[in-house]
């Protein structure tokens, strides 16, 4: 008899599942849409240059050593990754009114903040407290709100599947009948999975709703860089929250801009009333810290923080993510115009208005089965697409599957 | 405070429809958010940083330091860092369950090259983030399917962080006699009364070597009536091996306790931590292992680890991983690196000796024994409260207020004070 011997086999992590089956797959021509990771035009992925520069000037370093970091994680990040979010210049940080907790990866972030808010926000115990993620939104923040606790996590429409555009009408009416108090998951730019962002007169009746209505705002910054290939414009709607007054949080992930994945990295920013407010908010993040993982990983936020307070660093990273959001620009422009040429039914315009990593093509779940099965091209169930997995090399393959697929797949 | 301004203003502004600006500035969600107080442990290391007493000795945190008060990094560490530089390798995620390589390596260190479980792949082993996300994992994971049992015994006196991780995770505390204050040694008696006591299949926390905070360990034919005891109560054996190597200096030596109740069937749980035997603390660098009935029961639980991991932090962080693979995997490198543990668990064996040598010269008439005796990084001095406020306040020597002391806080150049302020207290 085991004590075990009822746990049930859990379903796999369907994104982790699909590169696992794109691996195990023969077929010469496959192609992996699946995983949000970049890749080179040669279908690698890549050490950032400036990355591979400062791991060097880090080898060298004989004053640096592997001793723990504080529970809030490595000062110098926390500050500077702050400041990568809400600008150099923020009355927030000159007011003294930022805070940031180092945090494993975006996730990590996520994690963090979502405890805090179950525990401490408007009373304390947030259980019953509505959060909401878009509809359709990155799917473990599901699980992330789940586990810290709360009981009821709903979406917010989001996605127009026949326009395939923003149903900027369902959006604002969902914010006006939540009830007050109720959580909102913004994804700060490059909105995974659709790419589909607001524009920022669409940002800025969001934001009237929500400071009305006394909601919280807890963004989701991801890909800050990664979408337009300036770091200010895809922080806009963080910015212009932080100018309308809001106390609010944002998980940063630097995963993606530092091509970072594996050593996760992480921030978690919190704009508050004043200083004080900041600092009871802090202790009671260490506590939450001091049950999860105790501190964070050193290596990645030093790599981080090496980088974002060196100018000559700063100013070549800057330039590394404007060329992965270049080369995904040109992605989409080119599928977009074979998609054109080929004379695929519908309407393809959303690839190159979309923005960032992903692209909801719109292809139905039968369709996507279709691309797997008898095209071997690895994409989610919703029809999501990694911009990144296409290369000049496999874009015609893909197009004309794609098109193969609308035609003989309704 | 935010709160009564914020009620002043709205008194005299009323209620209007642009709410908005003004009571918005005013208010704070966090107005109600208590100042949380500083975490004991961490929180001694804090204080000493703001002390300016060039004498001041940090006894707080278990963080190895040479003899001259320093960090020490390994030299296996630094060469398995250059090794892995010069492969170039990409950054991609890991998987949720963390580094093969490194899993492999610290099952395989902890239970024995080739022991059955292993063998027969009834084990599952993930990467964590050091030992506290290996507890924590641990907790979630009990939390959730050991539902026949909500109570985890502790040893009295625990790591101060055990009780907030597994109340966290929705679990109960209780304790079972461990440490006798009057011997300043093992309380066995009084352990197994409280063992036998355990209700069926609630979890119990064992300490595999170098117990934190007493540094007192069960002597072997202990530990066989301990495991006895605990499988005729039916109990969850959950063992925290963070020091395996530290304590002894030798990792089979100090994993020994872990490698019997195996052996006696003990179907156990076990946290591993890679933060001090590779000095690799920051780099969280940990695992969690679980032993199942056969092959198919540690697939069905890993699957289930994975969801646990996930909405927590997607997948553990490969630095610290990669390191210690390439030293476990890497035969010279692993040779220096007991070389290395060996002589890190010899220094503190040696300051212990020193420390007592000192107290006599002072002319302490206490017994010390059990500075001696004990064994691993960490002393239960016997010092009370008071008297390490004392130690504190007059001596700049900061520890927990439980009395521990971090022996490799001690040097041979700081020795002598710190005894002379332990029998300035204690005289």
């Amino acid at each position: 008899m085991s004590l075990f011997g009822e746990v049930p086999q859990a379903t796999p992590v369907a994104v982790f599942k699909l590169s696992n089956d794109f691996k195990e797959d023969p077929n010469p021509m496959k192609v992996n849409l699946g995983v949000g990771a970049y890749r080179t035009d040669e279908g690698q992925p890549w050490v950032l240059p400036v990355v591979k520069k400062v791991e060097k000037i880090i080898v060298a370093d004989n004053s640096l050593n592997h001793e723990y970091l504080p529970i809030l994680g490595l000062p110098e990040f926390r500050s500077s990754a702050s400041k990568i979010a809400l600008g150099e210049d923020s009355p927030a940080i000159q007011e003294n009114r930022v805070g940031a907790v180092q945090c494993l990866g975006g996730t990590g972030a996520l994690k963090m903040g979502a405890e805090f808010l179950r525990r401490w926000y408007n009373g304390n115990d947030n259980m019953k407290t509505p959060v909401y993620v878009s509809a359709p939104t990155w799917e473990n923040h599901n699980s992330v709100f789940a586990n810290a606790g709360f009981e009821d996590v709903r979406p917010y429409k989001y996605w127009d599947a026949e326009k395939r555009g923003l149903d900027l009408a369902g959006f604002l009416g969902d914010l006006e009948t939540a009830p007050k108090h109720s959580i909102f998951v913004l994804h700060a730019c490059a909105h995974n999975p659709t790419g589909t962002d607001p524009t920022h007169v669409e940002w800025m009746q969001v934001a009237e709703v929500m400071k009305r209505r006394k909601l919280f705002v807890f963004f989701d910054s991801a890909y800050q860089g990664f979408a337009s290939g300036c770091l200010d414009k895809d922080a806009w709607a963080v910015r212009y929250f932080v100018t309308q007054g809001f106390e609010m949080f944002c998980a940063q992930s630097f995963s993606k801009n530092f091509g970072l994945y594996n050593e996760r990295v992480g921030n978690l920013t919190i704009v508050a009333r004043d200083a004080d407010n900041v600092r009871r908010v802090l202790s009671q993040m260490e506590k939450i810290v001091r049950v999860n993982w105790s501190n964070p990983p050193s290596q990645g936020a030093r790599l981080v923080a090496i980088t974002l307070n060196t100018a000559e660093l700063f100013a070549e990273w800057k330039d590394n993510v404007k060329t992965m959001a270049d080369r995904v620009l040109l992605m989409r422009a080119s599928l977009q115009a074979k998609l054109q040429v080929l004379g695929t039914p519908g309407t393809w315009d959303h690839i190159t208005q979309q923005i960032g990593m992903f692209s909801f093509t719109g292809l139905n779940p039968k369709q996507v089965e279709y691309m797997i099965k008898e095209r071997s091209i690895y994409l989610m169930a919703s029809g999501r697409i990694n911009m990144c997995g296409l290369t000049t090399k496999n874009i015609d393959y893909v197009a004309e599957s794609i098109h193969e697929t609308v035609v003989n797949v309704q | 405070m935010a709160l009564l301004k914020s009620s002043k203003i709205i008194s005299t502004v009323g209620v209007h429809p642009p709410l908005g600006v003004l009571s918005i500035r005013a208010s704070s969600w966090w107005s109600e958010v208590q100042m949380g107080p500083p975490d004991p442990i961490l929180g001694v290391s804090e204080a000493y940083k703001r002390d300016t007493n060039s004498k001041k000795i940090n006894l707080g945190v278990g963080a190895y330091r040479d003899d001259q008060g320093k960090p020490y990094v390994l030299s296996c560490v630094r060469k398995a860092e250059a090794q892995i530089a010069a492969k170039k390798l990409d950054k991609e995620y890991l998987a949720i369950g963390g580094l093969g390589d490194f899993t492999k390596a610290c099952a395989k260190l902890a239970l024995g090259d080739d022991n059955e479980v292993i063998k027969s792949g009834r084990n599952i082993t993930v990467q964590t983030i050091s030992g506290t996300g290996s507890l924590r994992i641990g907790a979630n994971f009990l939390s959730r399917f050991h539902t026949e049992a909500r109570d985890v015994y502790l040893p009295k006196p625990s790591w101060g962080n055990h009780t907030p991780i597994f109340k966290d995770a929705g679990m109960q505390l209780k304790a079972y006699t461990y440490y006798d204050p009057k011997t300043c040694g093992f309380d066995f008696q009084g352990a197994l009364n409280d063992i036998s006591k355990i209700p069926e299949k609630s979890v119990i926390m064992l300490h595999a070597c170098a117990h934190n905070p007493t540094g007192v360990d069960p002597r072997p034919e202990q530990w066989k009536e301990i495991a006895d005891l605990v499988k005729k109560r039916n109990l969850l054996v959950f063992f925290d091996m963070a020091y395996q190597g530290f304590a002894s200096g030798d990792i089979d030596r100090d994993a020994w306790a872990v490698r019997y109740f195996i052996e006696q069937g003990h179907n156990i749980v076990l946290s591993q931590s890679f933060a001090k035997n590779m000095g690799l603390y920051g780099e969280r660098v940990g695992g969690f292992t679980v032993v199942c009935k056969d092959a198919e029961e540690a697939n069905r639980v890993e699957s289930q680890l994975k969801i646990l991991i996930r909405p927590i932090y997607s997948n553990p962080p490969m630095n610290g991983a990669r390191i210690a693979a390439t030293i476990l995997n890497t035969p010279d490198l692993y040779k220096e690196w007991l070389g290395e543990v060996h002589g890190m668990a010899n220094r503190i064996i040696t300051m212990r000796e020193l420390l007592v040598a000192n107290l006599k010269k002072e002319g302490s008439t206490r017994n010390w024994k059990h500075v001696i005796d004990q064994i691993g990084m960490f002393c239960f001095t016997g010092l009370k409260p008071e008297q390490v406020e004392r130690l504190t306040k007059e001596f700049s020597v900061y520890m927990t207020k439980d009395g521990r002391i971090s022996m490799a806080g001690v040097t041979s150049g700081n020795v002598g004070y710190l005894a002379q302020g332990i029998h300035a207290v204690t005289k």
